[in-house]
């Protein structure tokens, strides 16, 4: 459980003020306790309505340890004229004798439709120089995140709740020409994308990863972009040409193109899933293997088929991260770079065009 | 096994595309053969790193474990212990889901270790693995034993063809001490060699897979900085302290045989030295690392009898205090004889003799109730060549001293001199910091959790060769001989104290060791 060591609020201010407050609280905090010592790993910007502040607060403090070192908070409410602003301190659980307790700072700054077209320079002075910066608008904005990209390296987004899956895929590849972008809906399905490749890893089912004839993938049903983006990492791994699916009976359907047969691709809603992400997935292949993954207590139940051989079910054990697990993984591979998710957004954007 | 037959070997497969971008890469299916399985070690570290690697959905997609230890119980009684062990001795609360999920393919085979018929149950409890997973799957047997059992386990595994599989790999780990001598590592050595191959065996020093000992590489050859200051030109001297404020607790008899230098010099602290004196290899696989570490311990050359007491220097703790409170002696603890000659603290001075570092001392010391726990690397540069600057009215201008802290604290100080602020230019040492827990928002994995992957994955990067173990033993060893032929009583010192007065004969004229 984080604790607050200090505050400082002022109504009325500027960064410089801010600024030269965070200064002071870390200044004040070191000499009060000298076991704290300034976490320096992360900026990051959110840009937030102001009446979701408390939402957005709640799940930013679910992130635990993947806690940016520096929250920047612009919590926006239209007709405001004044700039407010508050900062705080705090450290995780206290430090064992003769460690070091992770000073973390938050600021969050109250702005109104007139200090918009300044944006930057409001908070360009608040994040720390050198650092990689996340920047991050949970309520849409996108003129915001336009303005604010030249402060980041990387942008958090989650394709799954926009509510076109088409024009989500469209502004996460725009997004993707100006800075790393850190997509939930990519990460919902790191898990999946790990025990496939762990499924086809062993020398006698290797091959069988030129043979896949069919994927289905079960999703909850607003994450059509995490189900597509599966896909897509699939047909760009295995060199598959997509081709765009069409929705049929509740479903969308279609073919991608792999070297030696057609592929089957279904994306399938599972109304059950009351969390966003994949329900299961199965893959068969033209050799007459079959697996099938979905989610189970305590891990990802496994069923999997071979020709002359029974079929076979277990689980395989993994905790599931929650969304508060998913949002603190987006944090965390900000500071990363995984180069598989843009071939997969291409495929993706061609799957569900 | 029919399962397997005709099946293609690794070799003979193109790579897994899927693979690519992956934090968490694949790792074999595994049945896992713990024997100790009801011992200390596997209570507190191997069942809580396999729960969490099951917890971070780390395992592999087929994982079976197997405990083996000479107490008569069933499966069941078996997997509550563990579980019990888990819930005591995680880094995390085990979530029951997760823990039902990896119990479910834990087994128990009763019996001691010199019974053919133990092993003939774990073979067929193993194929009956084999047989439910519709595969082969890789086999890594644990000695977690007392070190006596180490032979007579790898010779039944050989007995009963468990130590070769057509159709997937063996390995064997094995944990330290291995041998408490020369002639005993090696008669070790040629036991098991006897039995597996050299790549099939994983001897484990847990201090490997702890992240802040990997970071030590990453420090030297990721940064252009160091490397080139990195040799007998600049450096004056290196110094290695693994130190502890605590005394034996309840380890009297594993301890009062093993003494300071066995516990900690001979392995972990070697490796160290290792780490900070061997050449940059051409990659980072484990036989280029482990072919650059064997050159470092070639490059030391073992004392004869007549120079240990010039270049090691031993103790033990007499009463004191520690954390504010009246602490007893090292003879008057639980368990331990009131005659013994055990050192509870050891120092060494090492040479390196080779082009980079011919002239430059190591010196190398731990203790038990020390001052404080610490585990250090302190690389002290020569002082420079001319002072242009006053010394009068300041602590003076130091040499620069780059400390790499491995426990607690990892980080990385250099000491350099700075201008006191004022009218006059006199200068005094002070620190820039660096610490490894302000920079990353991860959480470094238990040393055991990284170690039992690799073994899996069949990396053996971060486990000892045979030719390392006996290199480091071919130091240590006329130490040991010579402690164990002089009578003591031993140098005392105070506990809570720097170690014995003695240590300080070690150091060149204007060297010092540091404040622990």
């Amino acid at each position: 459980m984080a604790r607050t060591d200090s505050l400082w609020s002022e109504q009325g201010t500027t960064p410089d003020a801010i600024e030269a407050a965070l200064r002071q609280l870390l200044i004040e905090a070191h000499a009060e306790r000298e076991e704290v010592v300034p976490a320096r790993v992360l900026n990051m910007i959110v840009f937030v309505d102001l009446d979701w502040t408390g939402e957005i607060a709640n799940r930013l403090r679910g992130v635990g340890r993947y806690h940016a070192s520096r929250l920047v908070v612009l919590a926006y409410e239209p007709k405001r004229e004044r700039l407010d602003a508050r900062v705080s301190v705090s450290t995780d659980d206290p430090a064992a004798p003769g460690e070091v307790a992770l000073l973390r700072e938050t600021v969050v700054v109250e702005l109104g439709d007139k200090h918009l077209d300044d944006l930057a320079t409001i908070t360009d002075p608040l994040v720390v120089t050198d650092l990689p910066t996340l920047l991050w608008s949970p309520h849409g904005h996108p003129e915001i995140i336009d303005e604010l990209l030249p402060l980041a390296q990387a942008v958090l987004v989650d394709s799954v709740e926009e509510p076109d899956y088409e024009e989500a895929l469209e502004r996460a590849a725009a997004l993707s020409e100006r800075a790393y972008v850190v997509d939930l809906a990519w990460l919902r399905s790191t898990p999946w994308r790990e025990r496939v490749a762990a499924m086809f890893d062993p020398p006698w089912l290797r091959p069988e990863l030129r043979l896949f004839s069919s994927v289905t993938v079960r999703h909850h049903p607003a994450s059509t972009v995490a189900a597509g983006l599966l896909v897509g990492w699939l047909a760009s791994r295995l060199d598959w040409k997509p081709a765009r699916l069409i929705p049929a009976g509740g479903e969308l359907s279609g073919k991608a193109h792999a070297s030696r047969q057609d592929v089957a691709v279904r994306l399938q809603t599972a109304p059950e899933l009351h969390v966003p992400g994949l329900q299961g997935l199965t893959i068969e292949t033209a050799a007459g293997h079959r697996l099938r993954l979905d989610r189970g207590p305590g891990g990802l139940r496994a069923r999997f088929s071979a020709p002359r051989e029974g079929d076979r079910e277990w689980t395989i054990p993994g905790a599931s991260r929650g969304e508060t697990g998913v949002l603190g993984e987006g944090i965390r591979q900000a500071l990363l770079r995984d180069p598989t998710y843009l071939p997969a957004l291409e495929d993706a954007r061609t799957l569900l065009a | 096994m029919a399962v397997a037959a005709g099946r293609p070997t690794e070799r003979q497969q193109p790579e897994n595309p899927l693979t690519a971008g992956l934090e968490r890469q694949p790792v074999p299916p595994t049945s896992m053969v713990i024997f100790g399985a009801t011992g200390d070690l596997a209570r507190r570290k191997l069942l809580p790193a396999i729960y969490n690697l099951a917890h971070d959905g780390a395992l592999p997609e087929r994982f079976y474990l197997v405990g083996v230890a000479r107490k008569e119980k069933d499966h069941e009684d078996y997997r509550r212990e563990c579980e019990e062990a888990i819930d005591r001795f995680s880094r995390r609360k085990p979530d029951p889901d997760v823990l039902k999920a990896l119990l479910e393919n834990v087994r128990y085979v009763p019996g001691t270790f010199d019974e053919a018929s133990v092993y003939e149950t774990l073979g067929g409890q193993l194929g009956a693995f084999e047989k439910e997973a519709g595969e082969p799957l890789n086999r890594a047997f644990y000695l977690s034993t007392a070190p006596e059992f180490f032979p007579v386990i790898v010779d039944k595994l050989g007995e009963s063809k468990l130590a070769h599989d057509e159709h997937a790999e063996v390995r064997l780990i094995v944990e330290k001490p291995f041998g408490t001598s020369l002639e005993e590592a090696r008669e070790l050595n040629r036991k098991i060699l006897s039995v597996f191959e050299e790549t099939q065996v994983y001897r484990i020093d847990h201090y490997l897979g702890k992240e802040t000992v990997q970071n030590l590489l990453a420090l030297r050859f990721a940064n252009g900085m160091f490397e080139p200051l990195w040799n007998r030109n600049y450096i004056d001297y290196v110094q290695i302290t693994a130190a502890e404020d605590i005394g034996i607790g309840t380890r009297a008899e594993y301890y009062d045989k093993a003494g300071a230098l066995r516990d900690l010099i001979q392995n972990h602290m070697m490796q160290l030295l290792c780490q900070v004196a061997m050449e940059p290899p051409v990659n980072f696989n484990a036989e280029e690392v482990r072919n650059e570490k064997v050159k470092v311990l070639e490059a030391i050359p073992a004392p004869t009898a007549d120079e240990v007491g010039e270049m090691a220097v031993r103790g033990q703790y007499g009463p004191g205090h520690s954390g504010g409170d009246d602490v007893v002696g090292y003879l008057e603890e639980e368990g331990v004889p009131n005659d013994s000659n055990t050192e509870t603290y050891a120092a060494l001075r090492l040479e390196v003799d080779n082009w980079r570092w011919a002239g430059v001392p190591f010196y190398l010391r731990t203790g038990k109730r020390l001052a404080r726990k610490v585990t250090e690397i302190a690389v002290t540069l020569k002082p420079v060549p001319h002072l242009a600057f006053s010394q009068e009215g300041s602590l003076g201008v130091q040499p620069n001293q780059l400390v790499l802290t491995v426990q607690p604290n990892e980080g990385v100080s250099l000491r350099i001199g700075a201008k006191i602020p004022g009218t006059r230019m006199i200068i005094r040492p002070v620190n820039m910091e660096f610490l490894y827990g302000t920079s990353f928002l991860s959480q470094s994995p238990e040393a055991y959790e990284r170690l039992l992957t690799d073994v899996m994955r069949g990396d053996p990067t971060l486990f000892t060769r045979n030719d390392e173990v006996e290199g480091q033993w071919r130091i240590c060893d006329p130490i040991v001989k010579k402690w164990e032929a002089t009578p003591g009583p031993l140098p005392k010192y105070e506990a809570g104290s720097q170690g014995p007065a003695e240590a300080e004969a070690l150091l060149r004229s204007g060297d010092s060791w540091r404040a622990i």
